[in-house]
C-alpha cells in the first residue's frame, strides 16, 4: 500500500513534523509525500532527502501559496487513486487540511494518533489524554494525524525520492490570505525545543513573565512556553500555549515555573521526559506528574538559579 | 443573515474522566455534562454578531441524546432563538457533518460557527468536514471574526502566530479560546427560553446515513506518571539539574 505524507513548510524549508509523520507512515505501507505551495521547488529537494520517502509529489502553484485548505484538499483528494492512506502531521495546517480532504472521500478522520496497531488500527488520545482509545477503522481509505510527540522522527538525509510535478484545481476561488503575524522566534520552535520553561498564571502580567522567564530559558538555551491561564491573561502571545488545545510538547526537560497543573495543561506536556517544577503551593497538582520539585517563591528561586546555573 | 450554531453536550469542563474497570469507555453515569466549552463561545460569537445588528437569526442545533435538549436550552438562555435537536446517539464527526450539511440546505444561513474541538472525543473535525461537504470556505481556529457585505474575514490562531483569511459567506468557523468571553444565562432569561421553540428530528429525517466508521476496541487509561523528588532548596535543584545534563 502507499501512504501520502502531507509536507509542513513554508516554501522555503520542511518543517520538523513532518518527519515524525513519516515514520508513523512508514509502518502503514511505502511513503510518499506531497509539498503543495508556491515557489517551493528546494522544500521538494529537502523531501527527498528524507530516508523512507521513495516518491516527491510536488504541486507549484500560486494558489497552494498559503496552503488554504480550500484549494489543497481537493489537490490530495485528487491523489486518492493512487494512495490508500493520507497521513498529516497534527499541526494546525495539518488540522485544518486534513478533515477536509477525509469528508471530500467520504472517510472517518482518525485524529492525532499515538501508535499504529495494524494497517487499520490506531491508538489516540480522548478527554485531554486522559484516556487512549484503540480504535479500528472500516473506510477503505484512511485519512490520519500524527502526534508529532508520538513518533522518533525520520531521518532528514539519506533518501533520494524521485520528483514528479503534479497538478490541481488551483483556486477555488472562495477564500484568500489577506495577512499572517508570525512572531519571530530566536529560541527553539516549542515542538523541536530539547528544554522548554514554561510560565504560568503566577508571573502576573507580561512584564514580570519576560522578566523572570526568559533570563532561565536565555541561560538555558530553552524554548519558551506558557499555561493557557498565562496566555488568556495577555502576559503572551496564542503560539505559547501548551496544553490540550495548545501546543503539545516532549522535551528532555519541561521546566513549570508557577504553574499550577490543571489537567488540560498537563496534557499538553506529560510526555516530557523530565518535568521540573517550581511553585509555592506545595499542594499544586503540577507536583504529582514533576520529577523534581521545589516548593519556593518563584520571584526569589529562579532568579537565584540563574545565577547559579 | 441566520447563523447557525452546533453544539455538543459534554463531560463538564472541570470533571476529572473516569475509565470505566472493563475499558469500554469512559464512565459518564452520574457525572456532570455541560455544553462544550467552545461551543459555548460559538453561541456567544453568533449573539455579538446578531447585537451587531450583522445577523438576524441565531439557531442553535445538536445532534445527540434526548438530554442534548438541555444544553439546547442554555443556548436558548443565552439568547440564541431557537433550537433544533437531532436525536442520535454516538454519531461520528463524518456524520454529524453530513446532517449539518442537510440542515444548511434547509436554513440557508450566512454563516456557521461551531467550537474548534468537543473537549470528548477531541477529533477537530466537523466544521472542517462541514465546509468540504458543503464546498463551502472555512474559517478554522478563531480568535476575531469580521463580517462586511458577503464575505468574512477571519483571524486564525496558527502555530507560529496568528493569519487572516477573507471567505465568501456562507462560510463556516470555527472557534478558538480567545475569541471572547461567553455570558452567563441570567434567571429570567433562563425561564424564557424554556418557551422558546425545540424541533425535534431524526437523521432518517435527513436521510442521512450516519453508520460509525470507526470501531472502538478498548479504552485505557494513559501510562501514569508518579511524584518524583522535591528539593529543599535552588542549591539542590542546580545540583539535580547538573545530574541529568541540563547545566554544565
Amino acid at each position: 500500500m502507499s501512504v501520502l505524507v502531507f509536507v509542513e513548510h513554508d516554501n522555503a524549508s520542511v518543517k520538523d513534523a513532518t518527519l515524525a509523520a513519516v515514520t508513523a507512515a512508514g509502518k502503514l505501507g511505502e511513503v510518499h509525500a506531497l509539498v503543495a505551495g508556491s515557489g517551493c521547488a528546494a522544500v521538494a529537494q529537502e523531501a527527498a532527502k528524507i530516508a523512507g520517502v521513495t516518491k516527491v509529489h510536488v504541486a507549484d502553484d500560486a494558489a497552494y501559496a498559503h496552503q488554504l485548505a480550500e484549494n489543497v484538499a481537493p489537490l490530495i483528494a485528487s491523489l486518492a487513486d493512487h494512495h490508500d492512506a493520507f497521513v498529516f502531521p497534527a499541526t494546525s495546517n495539518g488540522k485544518n487540511i486534513a478533515p477536509r480532504v477525509a469528508a471530500l472521500l467520504d472517510v472517518m478522520q482518525i485524529s492525532d494518533i499515538l501508535s499504529v496497531e495494524s494497517a487499520d488500527t490506531f491508538t489516540r488520545p480522548i478527554y485531554a489524554g486522559n484516556a487512549i482509545a484503540t480504535v479500528q477503522s472500516s473506510d477503505a481509505k484512511k485519512v490520519i494525524t500524527v502526534r508529532g510527540t508520538a513518533f522518533a522522527k525520520a531521518d532528514a538525509t539519506g533518501g533520494s525520492a524521485a520528483i514528479e510535478a503534479v497538478s490541481g484545481s488551483g483556486d477555488a476561488g472562495i477564500s484568500s490570505f489577506v495577512s499572517a503575524e508570525i512572531a519571530k522566534q530566536e529560541r527553539p520552535e516549542l515542538t523541536s525545543a530539547k528544554i522548554i520553561v514554561s510560565g504560568g498564571r503566577a508571573l502576573k502580567d507580561s512584564a514580570t513573565f519576560n522578566e523572570v522567564i526568559l533570563p532561565l530559558a536565555d541561560k538555558l538555551g530553552a524554548g519558551v512556553g506558557a499555561s493557557r491561564a498565562a496566555v488568556d491573561a495577555g502576559y503572551v502571545p496564542n503560539d505559547y500555549q501548551v496544553g490540550q488545545t495548545g501546543k503539545i510538547v516532549a522535551p528532555e526537560v519541561y521546566i513549570a515555573v508557577g504553574i499550577s497543573g490543571a489537567i488540560q495543561h498537563l496534557a499538553g506536556m506529560k510526555d516530557s521526559k523530565v518535568i521540573v517544577a517550581i511553585n509555592k503551593d506545595e499542594d499544586a497538582p503540577i507536583f504529582q506528574v514533576a520529577d523534581i520539585g521545589l516548593v519556593a517563591d518563584l520571584y526569589t528561586a529562579v532568579p537565584e538559579l540563574v545565577s547559579k546555573l | 443573515m441566520k447563523i447557525i450554531v452546533p453544539v455538543k453536550r459534554v463531560i463538564d469542563y472541570n470533571v476529572k474522566p473516569r475509565v470505566k474497570p472493563d475499558g469500554s469507555g469512559v464512565d459518564l453515569a452520574n457525572v456532570k455534562m455541560s455544553m462544550n466549552p467552545f461551543d459555548e463561545i460559538a453561541v456567544e460569537e453568533a449573539l455579538r454578531l446578531r447585537e451587531k445588528g450583522v445577523a438576524t437569526e441565531v439557531v442553535a442545533v445538536s445532534v445527540g441524546p434526548d438530554k442534548a435538549q438541555e444544553t439546547l436550552r442554555t443556548a436558548l438562555a443565552m439568547g440564541a432563538d431557537r433550537a433544533i435537536l437531532v436525536v442520535a446517539e454516538d454519531v461520528e464527526p463524518l456524520g454529524v457533518a453530513k446532517i449539518l450539511a442537510k440542515i444548511m440546505d434547509e436554513e440557508q444561513p450566512g454563516l456557521v460557527i461551531l467550537g474548534k474541538q468537543a473537549i470528548d472525543d477531541d477529533s477537530n473535525q466537523t466544521g472542517q468536514m462541514l465546509a468540504a461537504l458543503t464546498g463551502r470556505p472555512q474559517g478554522t481556529f478563531a480568535s476575531k471574526v469580521e463580517v462586511s457585505g458577503d464575505t468574512v474575514h477571519v483571524t486564525r490562531e496558527v502555530d507560529g502566530g496568528l493569519e487572516t483569511v477573507s471567505l465568501k459567506t456562507p462560510a463556516i468557523v470555527t472557534t478558538d479560546l480567545r475569541l471572547n468571553e461567553p455570558r452567563y444565562a441570567s434567571l429570567p432569561n433562563i425561564m424564557k427560553a424554556k418557551s422558546k421553540p425545540l424541533a425535534q428530528k431524526t437523521p432518517g429525517d435527513y436521510g442521512v446515513d450516519i453508520a460509525p466508521r470507526l470501531k472502538t476496541l478498548k479504552v485505557t487509561e494513559p501510562p501514569v506518571r508518579s511524584a518524583g523528588i522535591k528539593v529543599a532548596d535552588v542549591d539542590a535543584l542546580v545540583a539535580k539539574l547538573k545530574e541529568i545534563g541540563v547545566a554544565a
